[in-house]
């Protein structure tokens, strides 16, 4: 079979004899990264997958039984804008670039090699997580989510490839050579070095982590270079699915949560071999705070940078802002300075990363307020609430010192004292890490997660998912 | 136009520290290998306005780098490789501070470059002349001032995680050139093909693990399970292949220092300055007293054996009237002392040069010479009556730009050659000031060395060894009209000219990097593409981006 029929694609892989070259040598290693770096097990088994084969509404979604090897990873980019102009920072208004301009290649390789690392990266980090599967829904969704996050790798690489000669071709290399928490070939960002090891982390991963790519994308997408902005648009697509596991996944936590509370005599979800909302809570705590970091710092030249080049956006830059230059305003910041925190107004270029991160926050809240209706309806009176952007960070303005999850200036003895309710305490990883029993028969599932409320593709949840070889 | 006030001059800036007193850098002996770790304070900038962050430096974390490089050589001998690394996680040194570069005069930014440049070419003096060899250990990013701090060692060994790069971002991010060799030694002492250093030096990113090594850019990669296991034996190599022949040193004390507003006064040098003349009188007094001849008896003095003593003291001198005296346009060269005893101790120098003490001793005057031949100012040496310049001073007066001699009977004044101005003192382009001096006519050189002795005027005047003799009626007036017409010019074009005439001959790796690529450097950092309103320098960290004049000169 010629790689054009093996490789669904939209961007005339037939034709395109660089392409070919450079994927000829890169795809087979890629299938030796899936199988070494994968999904541990279950590489044989037949799984209901949805596979993309064309971006228009119909082609986007196939579901049928594939073996993850087999798996038809392909290039799409969305549908060409007719006469896209660049719709942020010093070129604003004019056409948007089809090939990569020399002045910005390599920062551009940079963004493209940086956010391309984090796709494997997550599948590494996820690895074993099928091992310890709630039930047959939950793992045929994390392999759904795996797939994808290997096509989003084949994305950046399709650009690497398709755009920058020799050293973009070395870039594919590396970024199957780099491995997640790997001493000597770490991945790039140090979040994504950490293991996932029990399926809340895997929600809360899937819920904030994957919403700061979502935002990341959701920049991409307004680059000047149209390549990226249109791979990044179709990655879109299939990154909604990977939230909805996450807030789904974190809903249904709460709800067996809540069920369990009204079983118990002393509302103790915990008691009953559940996962109390406290413990939920905490671990938002945690997620939430270190997806924040993954946006950098407040206030930052590269940041400033690529807006002006046109090489990032904010998320959805046409429709929600007017000044697409953003040279003439401010953005405030609150900066913290012994122990008082007082409003700064920095150049708004300087400040995209914040924006960014502030739309991001408010994503996040629309999430939670589901959770919470979904509480309330049990008739329990708990709000899950996220903890202030200030919390718990490691990076940028606030790194080192010490808040409360309102956001008030703490000492670090303060911060201590409260940590343990305040972050995951060893003793709930352990307790986390008990209740991580497989269940893999159809229509079972774990005591501590409710079952969905429908299956995937209008099936039921008692659907067999996956089919053991 | 006149106000009430007197200037507000700033602080003065002193060059003093000792490892108790780092705050950026950890300095760890295990003989014979020395461990010198950079871990930068983000908090403690020189002055304050910026941040270090990321192993960034400034002129306070480079005076602690000079500072460890004087003492690994005087106080641990039995020292023999020296690891620099980095102390931050996946950060070895991303280089000078671009805020603080950016918020610096220019006069401070060619000073703070100067010095670092000084201080790195001390790395290599002290590989070639003590046999401390050092080997740069990038245990993470190299940018910059980073990775020619890395160049100025003797070996590169990068870590190889996929991630860290050396790089010399300058020319693409900032529209400027690395102000500390980076070129120079790039092309000349690793002899990287010029077409690979063109794209190295254009892509900011740098370039990592095994094209770094192929390009030789890094001598070594290792992975970061191996990465210490390799420094350990590469460090333990180095000092194998480079016998000590010393096992104790001697302690640098701190120098004895009194700096009032017109004057600094140290034991043997001092410095008086005339503000509205805009000159500096420094003054180097001689040996006195009886002084050891062996080797016991000049350890038992150590860092208070005259020549240490006194040219510590004049290297002193120099950074602060480079550093705090911007305005000083001329310094004016004297002595005081006996000059047989100056030949004497010349003497001792020359005859115990197989002393490792007294080989450093000869190592660091010649670094402070080269000093002197390196500042930006006029230099006139005043031969007068009471002056001793002879042999080891005398490279003082040739080192200056102009000579004048005292020719007066009734207070007769003389001058002698030793054996030491028969290249113990090398100035930057590798010739003693000698051949450099009669570069015309070489043969004088060996005829002049050949017969060591003292000079009268006009025995001076006629072998060329000062320029001016004037008698005791003319020479008072003959000297302050060369020292008015002198600061009468400008300071620019008297720089420019000085750094032209002092090094004439061939060109080295250490000339190159000071006259080349400080002068490119000073050029470009000047240019309203780098400093200009929207030049890249000043736009570097703002929200806009920087536009350049598109045309070539």
């Amino acid at each position: 079979m010629q790689l054009h029929e093996k490789i669904p694609n939209n961007v005339n892989l037939s034709q395109n004899r660089r392409l070919q070259r450079a994927l000829e040598k890169w795809q087979p290693n890629y299938l030796k990264w899936w199988k070494e770096a994968g999904p541990e097990d279950f590489q044989e088994d037949q799984i209901y997958l949805r596979t993309a084969i064309s971006v228009d509404s119909k082609g986007w979604a196939n579901f049928d039984y594939v073996k993850m090897p087999d798996y038809k990873w392909g290039i799409f980019l969305a549908e060409p804008e007719a006469d896209r102009r660049i719709s942020c920072g010093d070129n604003y208004g004019q056409p948007a670039w089809q090939e990569v301009p020399g002045e910005f290649r390599n920062h551009l390789r940079r963004l493209i090699v940086t956010q391309g690392d984090t796709e494997p990266a997550s599948v590494e980090q996820q690895r074993l997580l099928c091992k310890i599967a709630p039930s047959l829904y939950d793992c045929r969704n994390l392999f759904q989510v795996n797939v994808e996050e290997g096509r989003h790798l084949w994305a950046m690489v399709y650009l690497l490839h398709a755009h920058f000669g020799r050293d973009g071709r070395e870039e594919a290399e590396e970024l199957l050579e780099r491995r997640s928490g790997d001493f000597d070939k770490p991945r790039i960002l140090t979040t994504f070095n950490e293991p996932i090891d029990d399926w809340l982390s895997f929600f809360m991963f899937t819920m904030f982590t994957d919403r700061d790519g979502k935002y990341q994308l959701l920049a991409l997408a307004e680059s000047a270079f149209d390549p990226l902005s249109r791979t990044t648009r179709f990655m879109l697509t299939e990154e909604a699915h990977h939230m909805f596991v996450g807030e789904t996944g974190v809903m249904r936590v709460v709800q067996r949560a809540c069920e369990l509370m009204k079983e118990d005599p002393n509302e103790d979800a915990r008691a009953l071999g559940g996962i109390d909302l406290d413990t939920v809570q905490r671990y938002v705590n945690f997620w939430y705070s270190s997806s924040l970091d993954l946006f950098g710092g407040e206030i930052s030249s590269n940041a400033a940078d690529f807006f002006g080049a046109g090489l990032k956006g904010r998320a959805w830059e046409g429709k929600k802002f007017d000044d697409h230059v953003a040279l003439e305003q401010f953005y405030e910041v609150d900066v913290a300075e012994n122990g008082h925190i007082s409003k700064k107004e920095v150049p708004l270029r300087t400040a995209m990363n914040e924006v960014l991160r502030d739309q991001y926050v408010d994503d996040n809240q629309r999430g939670v307020d589901r959770w919470n209706k979904c509480i309330a309806e049990n008739g329990i009176d708990y709000k899950i609430t996220l903890p202030h952007k200030r919390f718990n960070r490691k990076m940028g303005i606030y790194q080192g010192r010490h808040f409360d999850t309102l956001g008030n200036p703490i000492s670090e003895d303060e911060f201590n004292a409260k940590a343990s309710q305040w972050l995951p305490t060893a003793e709930d990883r352990v307790y986390i890490k008990s209740l991580m029993k497989p269940v893999l028969e159809p229509g079972k599932i774990a005591n501590w997660l409710a079952p969905p409320k429908r299956g995937i593709n209008n099936q039921g949840f008692d659907f067999e998912y996956i089919r053991h070889a | 136009m006149t106000s009430g006030t007197e200037t507000q001059r700033p602080a003065r800036i002193t060059f003093d520290t000792s490892p108790d007193q780092y705050k950026h850098w950890k300095l760890e002996v295990d003989a014979p290998v020395a461990r010198l770790t950079m871990a930068v304070q983000e908090n403690e900038p020189h002055r304050p306005g910026y941040e270090l962050k990321l192993n960034s430096y400034d002129l306070g974390v480079d005076i602690e780098l000079r500072d460890a490089i004087e003492r690994l050589r005087f106080e641990h001998p039995e020292v023999r490789a020296v690891v620099v690394t980095g102390g931050l996680d996946r950060v070895f040194c991303a280089g000078a501070n671009i805020h603080m570069l950016s918020s610096s005069t220019h006069a401070f930014k060619v000073n703070f470059c100067k010095f670092t440049n000084e201080t790195r070419l001390g790395i290599e003096d002290a590989s070639e002349g003590s046999g401390q060899k050092f080997l740069a250990a990038l245990n993470g990013t190299c940018a910059g001032g980073g990775y020619e701090l890395a160049l100025a060692c003797d070996e590169i060994l990068l870590i190889d995680d996929g991630n860290s790069a050396v790089s010399l971002p300058e020319t693409p991010l900032l529209a400027v050139l690395p102000g500390t060799g980076g070129l120079t030694r790039l092309v000349d002492k690793r002899k990287v093909r010029r077409d690979l250093a063109d794209i190295f030096c254009t892509t900011a990113e740098g370039v990592k693990g095994n094209r770094a090594k192929k390009w030789g850019l890094v001598d070594h990669v290792a992975p970061r399970s191996k990465f210490e296991e390799v420094v350990q034996k590469r460090a333990a190599e180095l000092a194998a292949s480079s016998p000590g022949k010393a096992s104790e040193g001697i302690t640098l004390t701190p120098l004895d220092r009194t700096i009032e507003e017109d004057s600094i006064v140290y034991p043997n040098v001092s410095v008086e300055i005339d503000r509205e003349e805009r000159v500096a009188k420094l003054t180097v007094r001689g040996p006195q007293g009886d002084q050891p001849t062996d080797a016991d008896g000049i350890r038992q003095l150590g860092a208070a054996w005259w020549p240490i003593q006194a040219f510590r003291e004049l290297d002193d001198a120099l950074l602060h009237l480079r550093i705090n005296e911007p305005e000083i346009g001329l310094v004016l060269l004297k002595t005081e002392g006996e000059l047989d005893k100056v030949v004497a101790m010349d003497g001792v120098l020359e005859g115990l040069k197989d002393d490792w003490f007294v080989g450093e001793v000869r190592l660091l005057i010649g670094r402070v010479l080269r000093r002197l031949d390196l500042t930006a100012k006029s230099f006139f040496a005043l031969l007068e009556p009471g002056s001793c310049f002879g042999g080891t001073l005398f490279e003082m007066a040739m080192a200056a730009d102009r000579s004048y001699m005292l020719d007066d009977p009734d207070n007769p004044v003389e001058l002698a050659l030793t054996a030491m101005n028969a290249g113990a003192y090398q100035m930057s382009q590798g010739a003693s000031r000698m051949e450099t001096r009669y570069l015309g006519t070489p043969e004088k050189v060996g005829e002049l060395l050949g017969d060591l002795r003292s000079y009268d005027p006009a025995d001076a005047e006629d072998e060329g060894l000062v320029t001016v003799v004037a008698d005791d009626i003319d020479y008072e007036e003959e000297v302050r009209i060369a020292i008015e017409e002198r600061v009468s010019m400008s300071p620019d074009a008297l720089t420019g000219m000085e750094a032209n005439l002092r090094f004439p001959g061939a060109e080295n790796c250490d000339s190159k990097i000071f006259g080349r690529l400080t002068a490119w450097q000073n050029w470009i950092f000047q240019r309203p593409n780098a400093v200009g309103e929207k030049g890249a320098l000043t736009m570097y960290g703002k929200p806009e981006r920087p536009v350049f004049d598109i045309r070539r000169t």
